[in-house]
């Protein structure tokens, strides 16, 4: 019955704090987020503005002072430019391919983790390692393995008899390739989130519907992932912040170059910015892009939010599941009081 | 000292150059002791007073490798040098264009490359010192080859807005084993009376490609972009007209160094490789090409990639198709807010003289942009084991007297690289030539605006 007294319908009290309106504590607390908010004014704030106003100005760093106005010319030129819309589309392909086999992994290994495995510190800390490598030497080393002419991947394909791929220059392999680089760093740290978020979920729910004849895969369902909801909504909303500013590893994939191939095969939105800003010079262009980029991700980030409420709001209906999931098929003794 | 005309060979040459620059320094470090021959009186110095100069370069330049810091303060005890380094030329140019911008922060002296020097001409002439006005002003500019002044000078001569320091006369290295594996003729004399013409380049390249002796895999020429940014320059105009105004479409030098470096591609004489790229520098020593355009400063690359096991197999022909022309160069400028102006002045004019120059070739590989110290015994004579024992002075002197300049522009660097990079999928992905040549006037399109 400590299952029914710890689910989280019955234990979460603590009301009393919530009433005590003293005015002096607000105050302070008011004076103890003032220098985040300093320090954000200056250098979120002032560039934000600052990159909208350049971007209504045909500017290049080497003739700064004589940038001058041109209203909105250089989205009208992006808009109509087939690099940007080049960078856009990558953007979401590479997006897609390295977030959706990554959030799924991650999904999995927490869950496996979560168990009680025999070096499951080992296992915790090494799944990190890929997070706690530098950017560049990830990228390097799998720019390597990547190698078309010498590399191991293309190696061991030839090894067995397979045909060689073109990873550098051919589009989808290109993307492949770099969406990699991306799984390979980031997945441990979701797995890593993942796991902290199921370590909330009551081992009683576990226990629960383990008793009720629920097999791994069940519980897996039907515990873990309602419980987990907020938490992978988290790290979707990371995810896709990420994958519409990825840089590093096309960048690097490409010995440094930011157009993402010869082709522009794997050029994103945060490379094109780049390139136009400090290898063309051309800042207003490039400030843009920035903006442009930003109403992108503040679009995704909204519909993520939007498809998860509708989502929510359709469960809290009178027959829907109940949000944190301790009502499912396979665990109705839980609930029954 | 990365001489880049593209931001990839700024990066990419720094390790090795920085390698080079210490082997070289290992085994000449008398540089200090026949350098102090002007007076040291305070004078010269441009001060008395005890000074610190802050000099601002990229990549690895090699004063300090070759032992000048050291020598100058024997020359002028009260100055002290401090380098302000930022290892990729893109990046430094970047920072300059912030300092300048902002009008603070700017060092006594600032490294200027051949890519951004047009763009400083253009646009900042007014924040350097113009050293036509300097007092040695006609002593300064009887040094240089008319044509290194003129790249730093406004179109009218007014202005000139540094003093150089080394430049890039190219010729043609290649691997002299390879050739005779593939039974082609292998000495530097003959090679120079085969190589006259690009066309006659890729006829031999041909030749090479269809031997069935030479190492299975292996191309005559490293890149189709090694031929073009070599024709490139060999035209009345490169990338830009006289005003130094982009002309890509109606350039003869664009124009004819495509023709060369497609037809070389199609014909598949190239081995496809990105210049300065890590497959690329990996050939060096693996023999995927036998030949590359070659200015001096490639050959401390060369010898950092292939090694000291590829030492005597390497050679370089005393030619370059089509004519002499220059690949790299840097200038040193003083910026007139510089807080020690006069100090700067005279420090800059001291690394420019001859003696200097010439301690600069020889502890590093620099070539003298100063024509006396090109022409001096040291330089003049010099030989390269490393290159079966080519008469390197002579051969880069020759062409250096020979060079043919056009003009240069703002956006030259960005050119380059979009004809290059579409070189590379002709030769690669077996893009038409119309097709590439037309993505990369849309790709130059981005950059001119």
């Amino acid at each position: 019955m400590t299952a029914v007294q710890q689910s989280d319908v019955i234990v979460r009290p603590r009301p009393a704090r919530r009433t005590r309106t003293h005015l002096p504590g607000r105050r302070a607390a008011y004076g103890y987020i003032l220098p985040f908010f300093l320090v954000f004014a200056a250098f979120s704030v002032y560039p934000w503005l600052d990159t909208a106003w350049v971007s209504l100005h045909d500017t290049r760093l080497s003739t700064y002072d004589q940038s001058s106005w041109i209203g909105l010319e250089n989205y009208r030129n992006l808009l109509t430019n087939h690099f940007f819309w080049n960078a856009f589309r990558n953007t979401i392909t590479i997006g897609i391919i390295s977030t959706v086999p990554q959030l799924c992994m991650a999904l999995g290994i927490a869950h496996l983790l979560n168990y009680r495995l025999r070096g499951r510190t080992f296992f915790r800390v090494a799944i990190l390692m890929p997070y706690a490598t530098s950017l560049a030497a990830a990228t390097v080393i799998f720019a390597e393995l990547f190698d078309p002419n010498l590399g191991l991947v293309n190696w061991a394909l030839h090894t067995v008899h397979l045909p060689t791929v073109d990873w550098q220059g051919s589009k989808w392999p290109s993307q492949i390739a770099v969406s990699t680089i991306v799984t390979w760093r980031w997945t441990g740290y979701n797995a890593l989130i993942y796991l902290a978020g199921m370590q909330t979920i009551s081992t009683d729910l576990y226990e629960a519907a383990a008793m009720d004849g629920a097999g791994r895969w069940a519980q897996f369902r039907h515990v873990t992932l309602p419980g987990l909801r907020p938490t992978i909504l988290f790290t979707i909303v990371v995810s896709t912040i990420g994958a519409a500013q990825l840089f590093g590893e096309p960048l690097l994939y490409h010995n440094g170059l930011p157009d993402g191939g010869t082709q522009g095969q794997y050029q994103t939105l945060g490379l094109l910015m780049y390139q136009q800003g400090w290898t063309n010079d051309r800042l207003g262009l490039a400030s843009a892009t920035a903006w442009t980029m930003f109403l992108i991700i503040v679009a995704a980030v909204g519909v993520n939010l939007w498809l998860s409420r509708r989502r929510e709001r359709h469960e809290r209906r009178p027959g829907g599941r109940r949000r944190h999931g301790v009502v499912t098929a396979g665990v109705p003794e839980v609930t029954a009081r | 000292m990365p001489r880049s005309s593209t931001h990839r060979r700024g990066a990419a040459l720094l390790a090795v150059a920085a390698l080079g620059a210490f082997v070289l320094a290992g085994c000449g470090s008398k540089s200090s002791s026949d350098s102090g021959t002007g007076s040291a009186d305070a004078g010269p110095c441009g001060t008395t007073a005890d000074t610190t100069l802050t000099v601002g370069l990229f990549g690895t330049f090699g004063f300090k490798e070759a032992g000048l810091w050291d020598a100058y303060h024997q020359v002028c005890p009260n100055i002290t040098i401090k380098e302000d380094v930022v290892e990729q030329s893109a990046d430094y140019w970047t920072r300059l264009k912030t300092r300048l911008a902002s009008g603070s922060g700017l060092d006594d002296v600032q490294a200027i490359e051949i890519g951004f020097v047009a763009d400083v001409v253009q646009n900042h002439a007014d924040q350097f010192v113009n050293w036509n006005t300097v007092p040695n002003a006609t002593a300064d500019k009887a040094e240089f080859y008319p044509w290194k002044w003129q790249l730093a000078s406004t179109s009218d001569g007014a202005t000139t807005v540094g003093l150089g320091t080394d430049i890039g006369p190219e010729a043609i290295c290649y691997r002299s084993d390879l050739l005779k594996q593939a039974g082609l003729p292998s000495d530097p004399a003959t090679l120079a009376s085969k190589w006259s013409t690009w066309d006659d380049f890729i006829a031999f390249g041909k030749q090479y490609d269809a031997s069935s002796t030479k190492p299975s895999g292996s191309h005559f020429v490293d890149s189709a972009a090694s031929i073009f940014s070599t024709a490139v320059y060999q035209g009345d105009e490169a990338y830009d007209n006289a005003d130094g105004q982009p002309d890509v479409e109606n350039s003869d030098g664009v124009k004819n160094a495509w023709t060369y470096a497609s037809q070389a591609a199609q014909d598949g004489i190239t081995a496809g490789l990105a210049q300065f790229t890590p497959a690329w520098n990996k050939a060096f020593s693996s023999g995927a090409f036998a030949a590359l355009a070659c200015p001096t400063w490639m050959m401390g690359y060369i010898q950092g990639q292939a090694g000291d096991n590829y030492a005597g197999k390497w050679d370089i022909a005393p030619v370059l198709p089509g004519g002499a022309t220059n690949w790299g160069g840097s200038w040193l400028g003083v910026p007139d807010k510089a807080a020690h102006k006069a100090a700067a002045i005279a420090l800059v004019e001291w690394l420019s003289a001859k003696d200097q120059q010439v301690t600069m070739w020889k502890d590093g590989g620099h070539f003298p942009s100063n024509s006396d110290a090109a022409a001096a015994p040291a330089v003049a004579t010099a030989k390269s084991d490393y290159f079966s024992n080519a008469p390197v002075g002579q051969i880069f002197g020759d062409i250096s007297s020979q060079m043919k300049i056009p003009p240069i522009g703002l956006y030259d660097t960005q050119i380059q690289q979009a004809l290059t990079t579409q070189l590379t999928n002709v030769e690669t992905k077996g893009t038409s030539p119309d097709d590439a040549f037309s993505a990369a006037l849309d790709a130059i399109k981005q950059v001119t605006g």
